[in-house]
């Protein structure tokens, strides 16, 4: 390799310089975006299936559902994309403190995120609504209801997993951002797990009408 | 194309990717691409090898009526294992993660991979999937069929679903990210010259490939986790005991499976693109058709899933329109066939052991493909559906034509992977015992198969049995067309000719690198003057 003199820390030996790694990083976030699309793309399409075939079940089984804890689990992710997005923001500015301050704000409304699936999980079991042998639901609907909430369980579980994936990696920024890893001409992987974060808050925004609205009027 | 070892393409560095450092932690830390593809080389023909065994069984079975060497419970078992082993954990990514690997950086003047940790990480990803699997065939393996198919996977059996469910689950991702690794560094680390249509045609089959690798395997992997959430957590999603619906299941796993097929047959046929210019010495016939029909065959690939489920209870306005998009997908494949025995046509053809693939690729190919028309007709599929003619087809597809493309591609980069030539005669020998064992095992199948024996029984009606021994008979034979390479290819790491730089006379940047490359592929960057395949201009130079 010629030029190993005035090499960055974070070039790779197999690119010419720092512009085309964030460029094939981009990309390859992109993809990887592209097919956990695909990965959700699966359990909504089963929802979409189930609500057609049983749209007045999913009704009635979504009353069951907290709206206001839905609302406001809503409000804190898109506050914490806000957060995220400063994040980068910051980065690309070199402002080593406030990358650091806008992460960890971004984990602490992703942590209380995940508080408040905890409460809706726990109130859930507590009225047998959690699929299985202990199931009880009254009325004609109970069969699709349980249908729904097995929906509802997987579908909230695997985005709460992406989210728990998400928080050690935004601790393991802060931390490197912290030793002042990240400026502007080097800031890739702040840009990408933001780009993951504002996904699986996309995630959300679907599934809360899905979940929560889809029996109001 | 300039570059010091195009220069002295017979000199030998004295230090490559092979002895550059030494110890087992070398290889396991390793993330030079070429090295990967070795660790690759090895998992995966450990698969075959017991993929490969559960067949000798269910042949062994097989060849009389009655079932009366395995119980029942154990054939099942046999075939699923059989399956799954032999789909998920080689075919899936024998020429991708192997030939691809080692290849595509070379082939378009790169140094590596766009990530190679990545490609490290998908190798462990693919050895911890491997290690679930076999979890659950040492505990008593499964039995569900490679299809696991509900309510049966999910309520019924009380076999290891949920251990082998969660391998082909984890082993997905290693095949997402080699294929989000391909895509990226397809598109990002060509080198300078190196447009998308002077890319080698192995490289844009496996730039199709990759897009099923990336788009569906993540369907099949939340629909497998669907299926195991039903079995631990009794979330009841394909019940049908709550109003669910099983055959969205079918939908589900067939939108990927399908397409998987062409996961298998689309590399191996960039093998073959490559391997027949370079054996008829002629510029290939057509190549941006054929680059194009990789593509279609990855596109149309997504929408003919249905076609699995003609008796499953579809509407037959649906079963149409699958069956006339199934036609679709016959137009590429055959636009590459064609366009391969144009290639062939008028040029000097050199019957090598790759070419001898090559041939045989061609002809297994072809009437692999035309069945899959007679499956693809609603009327016809639902006489045969569910028969050992479906099991031919799909054998002359994954057998006599993702494997035969699979090992010709070993034959012909052998030298450059390894720098040693294999013993060609055996090697010739070989693929011919592999064709005729191949042919012996599986026309048979297609006989009998019409005439009405099922698939998945381990016994039979009487009148089925001489085609039945003649089949295991060809199955005994192709065992031996198998294992013949791995005995020559290990004899020639250490006794076989030391091999220059380009034995073929192949055009293509591999060839400029010495045999086996350095560890940084290129110590100076090549630049590309001209098109792929420019057989025809002047004669080329073999160095043997």
């Amino acid at each position: 390799m010629s030029e190993v003199a005035h090499h960055h820390p974070a070039l790779a030996h197999h690119f010419e310089d720092l512009g085309g790694q964030k460029e094939a990083s981009g990309l390859g976030m992109w993809l990887f975006i592209a097919q956990e699309m695909m990965f959700f793309g699966g359990m909504f399409l089963a929802y979409t299936v189930y609500r057609n075939l049983y749209p007045a079940a999913f009704a009635e089984a979504s009353h069951h559902l907290d709206w206001k804890l839905g609302g406001i689990n809503t409000a804190v992710l898109i506050c914490s994309s806000l957060t995220m997005a400063l994040a980068v923001h910051a980065a690309a500015l070199g402002h080593r403190k406030k990358i650091v301050l806008f992460l960890i704000a971004t984990v602490v409304l992703g942590a209380i995120f995940l508080g408040v699936k905890v409460v809706e999980y726990g109130d859930k079991f507590e009225h047998h609504l959690v699929p299985g042998p202990h199931f009880q639901f009254e009325g004609a609907n109970a069969r699709p209801a349980q249908i729904f909430y097995s929906l509802y369980f997987a579908m909230t579980g695997l985005h709460a997993l992406h989210m728990i994936i998400g928080i050690p990696i935004l601790l393991v920024l802060a931390w490197l951002a912290h030793r002042g890893r990240y400026g502007p001409e080097y800031h890739t992987p702040v840009e990408m797990t933001g780009l993951y974060w504002h996904f699986v808050d996309i995630v959300w925004i679907f599934l809360f009408p899905l979940l929560y609205l889809v029996g109001h009027r | 194309m300039t570059t010091d070892a195009a220069l002295a393409p017979a000199a030998r560095p004295r230090t490559h990717y092979l002895n550059a450092n030494y110890g087992v932690l070398s290889w396991l830390l390793t993330t030079d691409h070429k090295r990967i593809a070795i660790l690759y080389l090895v998992s995966i023909s450990a698969m075959f090898a017991l993929g490969g065994m559960f067949a000798v069984a269910i042949r062994l079975e097989l060849i009389t009526p009655a079932g009366d060497l395995f119980q029942s419970e154990t054939y099942n078992k046999l075939f699923t294992m059989h399956g799954i082993v032999m789909v998920f954990f080689f075919l899936i990514p024998s020429v991708p993660a192997v030939l691809g690997n080692f290849l595509i950086p070379l082939m378009i003047g790169a140094r590596d991979l766009a990530f190679p940790k990545i490609n490290l990480a998908s190798w462990y990803i693919f050895i911890f999937g491997a290690a679930f699997t076999l979890y659950a065939i040492v505990n008593g393996g499964v039995d569900t069929g490679w299809t696991f198919y509900p309510p049966y996977s999910t309520s019924f059996s009380n076999t290891q679903v949920l251990a082998a469910g969660l391998g082909v689950f984890i082993t997905g991702f290693s095949s997402i990210l080699t294929g989000l690794n391909f895509i990226v560094t397809i598109h990002k680390m060509r080198a300078p010259g190196l447009t998308w249509f002077r890319l080698p045609l192995f490289v844009w089959a496996h730039y199709a490939a990759s897009l099923i690798m990336v788009l569906g395997t993540p369907v099949v992997a939340v629909t497998v986790l669907m299926v195991a959430l039903e079995r631990t957590l009794h979330l009841g999603i394909f019940d049908p005991a709550l109003g669910g619906d099983p055959v969205l299941f079918q939908h589900l796993f067939w939108f990927y499976s399908h397409p998987a097929v062409y996961i298998m047959i689309l590399p191996s046929m960039g093998v073959i693109s490559e391997l027949v210019t370079c054996f008829s010495r002629k510029r290939i016939f057509g190549y941006e058709v054929i680059a194009a029909s990789s593509l279609a065959i990855a596109i149309i690939g997504f929408l003919v899933w249905g076609h699995h489920l003609f008796p499953a209870g579809q509407s037959a306005y649906t079963g149409l329109v699958f069956s006339l998009l199934s036609y679709l997908v016959a137009i590429p494949s055959a636009i590459k066939v064609f366009n391969w025995t144009a290639t062939m046509y008028r040029g000097s053809i050199k019957l090598d052991t790759p070419m001898l693939y090559v041939m045989g690729f061609l002809g297994l190919f072809t009437i692999g493909g035309l069945t899959g028309l007679f499956l693809a007709a609603v009327g016809l599929d639902i006489h045969v559906h569910d028969t050992y003619f479906v099991v031919a087809h799909f054998h002359y597809i994954m057998v006599g034509g993702a494997i035969m493309g699979y090992l010709g591609g070993l034959h012909f980069w052998w030298p450059k992977m390894t720098g040693r030539l294999y013993p060609e005669m055996w090697a010739r020998v070989a693929a011919v015992i592999v064709f005729v064992g191949f042919n012996l095992t599986f026309f048979p199948q297609f006989i009998v198969g019409y005439l009405g024996m099922p698939r998945r029984y381990h016994n039979y009606a009487e009148e089925f049995q001489v085609l039945n021994v003649m089949s295991s008979a060809g199955a005994s034979i192709l065992a031996v067309g198998y294992l013949l390479p791995m005995l020559y290819f290990a004899w020639s790491m250490r006794y076989g000719a030391m091999a220059p730089a380009n034995p073929w006379g192949a055009k293509g940047l591999e060839w400029e690198t010495p045999s086996p490359p350095v560890t940084e592929n290129f110590p100076l960057q090549p630049v590309v003057e001209e098109e792929a395949y420019e057989y025809a201009k002047g004669r080329e130079v073999i160095v043997v």
